[in-house]
């Protein structure tokens, strides 16, 4: 029986060494399927081998190795059927597996984790595919894990994670890092799938739940590991910041009921102050060249520098979501630059700037227009609106502890 | 390598039938910047050229004028490549002349002992 100690240090090397793990080793395999077969045998070995012999020093290498020997055998018995399969393409020419098995003894195992991340989410891929793939091969996350994620069935996930890597062996989706040519665009969809990630696990758009905790957890850990493998992008920093300090208010979203608390009205000493200084540190190192990602890290900064809800620096953040607005235009970036207005200048330049974007195809069933209309139009003690407005968001938004909250605004108009 | 066909979908109005001089010299262009990685390739006749040849019906086959779907975009041509992977097949197909079209860049299935 493992003790305690070890099932711990097994979970801990889960969590952390995961990536390197798996992606060490589909360097040797070639095949995503078998490394991830080999990797996940040479946990369930570990439980006895650490029990028996104590946790070794580098638990990932130690993983790395019994995880390619694995692949050695496995290659060895069935070398006659897999001369048929397509493999997949690296860049190295070490096809002799048995030799990279040897090598696996080195303690220095270069990082292929970057490959990993980025034949997950090669832009050839739909980005359902890229966003489940992350979860499971990077993550390692049972397709059960992940299915629950997105709250769809484990067939249907299933159905898309294997879909997702036959094209990677058929369409030869190679397991590589991109050319620098061509990395700063390949991190950057990279960084996409991840703040999907972060903003599917931050405010679930179905569902009960406001905040799926495990999701954040995961992004906020896969921003750290690019941290490692690619401090060159200033965006890589922009993201972390960007979601440790809306991290950082997790705790006073919601009150004891499970009401959603708007920003307005949360406890700011609730706020997680270690997390909000780690994320003003990596602000100011990520507006040196200012993306879409340390831009709206930057408007957090504010929000997290200022005592309260009235004394925020609503200009600042305008002129932030106008620079946002020339770099990344989007509705929604407008849509939160015209609720900033209104706090900068009052209502009536909110509800100049929101109802120019009533028409708008892209923001129609996104119920933040709705409900940000109908906040400055009882501001301005159009009641009637107000309330036509909110009925309006409350239709149309999916997650119920938001519909709670805008019930709650509706009914207290009077 | 793999090999991948890069199917190249255009809208016919604006491509010209026969195309236009100018889009003959893209593709000369594209082939000498691009010979040894090309396998073979060509542009299409008109898709009202086309016919349809479909199994079923009462004579077996159903013989139809016109291309399988009537759509405002439509093969003009094709190139057969080789490539390292897709990375560098996705580089080739961002070169290969296509208008305001797009190419739709399929990997080749190794049917052991079949044709070319």
């Amino acid at each position: 029986m493992p003790s305690a100690d070890v099932v711990a240090a097994v979970a801990d090397a889960h969590r952390r060494e995961w990536a390197f793990v798996l992606a060490a080793t589909v360097r040797v395999t070639r095949d995503l399927d078998l490394a991830e077969e080999c990797v996940q045998d040479a946990y369930a070995a570990a439980l006895t081998a650490w029990t028996q012999q104590g946790v070794p020093a580098r638990p990932g290498g130690w993983l790395v190795t019994a995880a390619r020997n694995r692949a050695l055998d496995a290659s060895r018995r069935a070398a006659t059927v897999r001369r048929y399969l397509p493999l997949l393409v690296s860049d190295d020419h070490a096809d002799d597996i048995a030799e990279q098995a040897v090598a696996a003894a080195d303690p220095h195992i270069p990082d292929d984790r970057l490959r990993l991340i980025c034949t997950c989410c090669h832009p050839a891929l739909a980005i359902e595919a890229q966003v489940a793939l992350t979860l499971r091969l990077v993550c390692g996350l049972s397709t059960s894990e992940v299915a629950q994620a997105f709250l769809v069935s484990e067939s249907t996930m299933a159905a898309r994670i294997t879909r997702a890597k036959k094209k990677i062996a058929a369409a030869r989706i190679p397991f590589r890092v991109p050319a620098p040519a061509d990395l700063a665009e390949r991190i950057g969809a990279v960084l996409a799938v991840v703040h999907l990630l972060y903003t599917t696990g931050h405010s679930a758009p179905y569902g009960g739940e406001l905040v799926r905790g495990e999701l954040t957890e995961r992004a906020v850990d896969l921003v750290r590991m690019l941290r490692v493998l690619v401090p060159e992008h200033a965006e890589v920093s922009g993201l972390l910041a960007l979601m440790l300090l809306t991290e950082s208010r997790r705790m006073a979203r919601q009150d004891e009921n499970g009401t959603m608390v708007p920003l307005e009205h949360q406890d700011r000493t609730r706020w997680d102050r270690e997390l909000i200084d780690e994320g003003l540190a990596l602000v100011r190192d990520a507006m040196r060249r200012p993306g879409k990602y340390a831009l709206q890290a930057a408007i957090a900064a504010l929000h997290a520098e200022a005592p309260d809800y009235a004394t925020t620096d609503w200009r600042q953040i305008v002129g932030l979501y106008d620079e946002l607005a020339r770099l990344w235009p989007s509705p929604v970036v407008s849509l939160n630059r015209g609720v900033a207005l209104g706090y900068a200048e009052g209502p009536e330049s909110a509800l100049a700037a929101l109802d120019q974007l009533i028409a708008l195809p892209q923001l129609a069933g996104y119920e933040y227009l709705p409900a940000a209309r109908a906040h400055f139009l009882a501001e301005l003690g159009r009641t009637g609106d107000a309330r036509a407005a909110y009925d309006e968001a409350i239709l149309l938004t999916g997650n119920d502890v938001e519909r709670a909250f805008l019930v709650a605004k509706r009914d207290a108009l009077g | 390598m793999t090999q991948y066909l890069m199917l190249i979908y255009q809208d016919e109005s604006l491509v010209g039938d026969p195309p236009s001089p100018e889009v003959g010299m893209e593709h000369m262009a594209f082939i000498a910047a691009n010979g040894p990685a090309l396998r073979g390739g060509n542009g299409l006749e008109s898709a009202a050229t086309a016919t349809t040849v479909r199994a079923g019906g009462p004579a077996d086959f159903m013989i139809t004028d016109g291309p399988f779907a009537e759509t405002k975009e439509q093969i003009v041509g094709y190139y057969l490549v080789e490539a390292a992977d897709l990375d560098a097949a996705i580089a080739l197909a961002k070169q290969v002349p296509m208008g305001d079209g797009c190419v739709e860049v399929r990997p080749i299935r190794v049917v052991p002992g079949a044709v070319g």
